[in-house]
């Protein structure tokens, strides 16, 4: 009886939290990248639901279709959500090229590993140059953070509610909180890409230089695969709520 | 003995985690992502402009609901959250729930703004 006690308070748990391993069966690095992007997605969240809040509590808002309808680098003037559209495209594609290089990765097949890490780098400085481009274009229509084009041409962003234009001092207050929200909340993802390309490029250089054979894992590439997904996402959003609703 | 084969239990589990995702499954997850967005552009272009009403107050409730479809197929495959312990996926997926919280909230306070400034 007394041995059969014994024999049960001896014996070695082994359910994933008794200690010993990762409950979670992730490498702590890539378990802290979840946690951080997990921290990110609040930040992103309270922006983009500030966005909401404001834009709900104006009685009029300039209309996405009328603002965003001009190509950048071309004379394209009329075409709503094209280059928008093309932009969300590019940063999708780079998202699957690195997944491809997280793929190759498990593979421990170098080469393989660089040539997607290329074509990601490739897509997040098209994506950048692609905003860059819109920034540009909206700045060169008048808009900046605290800057709305001058009235008569302001008229021009509203859509018409009931046959009838807002009045120009609505159009003037909410086209600042427009101007002030879309700068604020693309230029914050537009920084994430471009930490994204760095550190791209960063892992790129150590994969060339062959610091992840010599580890024999390709981990560090998974984990920066991660953010970039969670930069794809944000996208997703923000162009959701800027660009479609 | 105990911990040889603990180890080799959490080696078959690792290996198990890199699972589900080759190259074919990459390219049908881009598919779909790619399906969704031009679905997105099709109510932007096509149905939105046409519709009066009432029918127009589906119109966002629709592009919220294929964007979180969008966010499940970048979070679940990309990101490849669904082949990770159940553990790691509530301590994720739990904490932006509060998110939705927020989003009540703000958008009933924003409903007595208006009146407020009109």
């Amino acid at each position: 009886m007394s041995t059969a006690v014994a024999e049960h308070v001896d014996e070695v748990k082994t359910t994933p939290w008794s200690g010993g391993r990762s409950p979670f069966n992730v490498e702590y690095g890539k378990m802290m990248m979840w946690f951080f992007l997990l921290s990110d997605a609040f930040t992103f969240s309270t922006l983009l639901i500030s966005y909401g809040a404001l834009r709900f509590s104006a009685p009029t808002w300039p209309a996405a279709s009328l603002v965003f309808q001009s190509v950048p680098f071309t004379s394209i003037n009329h075409a709503p959500l094209v280059f928008v559209g093309m932009m969300t495209f590019i940063l999708i594609m780079s998202s699957v090229t690195m997944v491809l290089a997280v793929e190759a990765g498990h593979r421990n097949s170098k080469r393989e590993v660089v040539i997607w890490m290329l074509f990601t780098i490739l897509g997040g400085l098209m994506f950048l140059g692609c905003q860059a481009g819109e920034w540009t274009h909206l700045h060169s229509e008048g808009f900046w953070w605290g800057h709305v084009p001058t009235t008569e041409k302001l008229t021009e962003f509203f859509a018409p509610i009931n046959g009838h234009l807002p009045p120009g001092d609505q159009q003037v207050r909410t086209a600042h909180q427009f101007a002030n929200l879309f700068f604020t909340i693309t230029g914050f993802h537009g920084f994430h890409v471009f930490s994204g390309v760095v550190i791209n490029i960063i892992i790129t250089i150590n994969v060339l230089i062959g610091t992840y054979a010599k580890r024999g894992s390709y981990l560090m590439v998974e984990k920066v695969g991660l953010y970039w997904h969670f930069v794809d996402l944000v996208w997703v959003f923000v162009f959701t709520f800027f660009y479609l609703v | 003995m105990s911990s040889e084969t603990t180890d080799t239990h959490a080696e078959h589990a690792e290996h198990g985690e890199h699972e589900g995702m080759d190259k074919k499954r990459i390219w049908k997850i881009f598919w779909i992502l790619a399906g969704i967005t031009t679905v997105e552009f099709i109510i932007a272009l096509g149905i939105a402009p046409h519709l009066q009403g009432t029918a127009h107050a589906f119109i966002n409730p629709a592009y919220i609901i294929l964007t979180l479809c969008k966010a499940y197929f970048i979070v679940a495959f990309f990101m490849h959250l669904k082949f990770e312990k159940a553990g790691l996926i509530m301590a994720i997926i739990v904490p932006i729930l509060f998110i939705i919280g927020l989003i009540l909230v703000l958008t009933n306070e924003s409903h007595y703004w208006i009146d407020l400034r009109l």
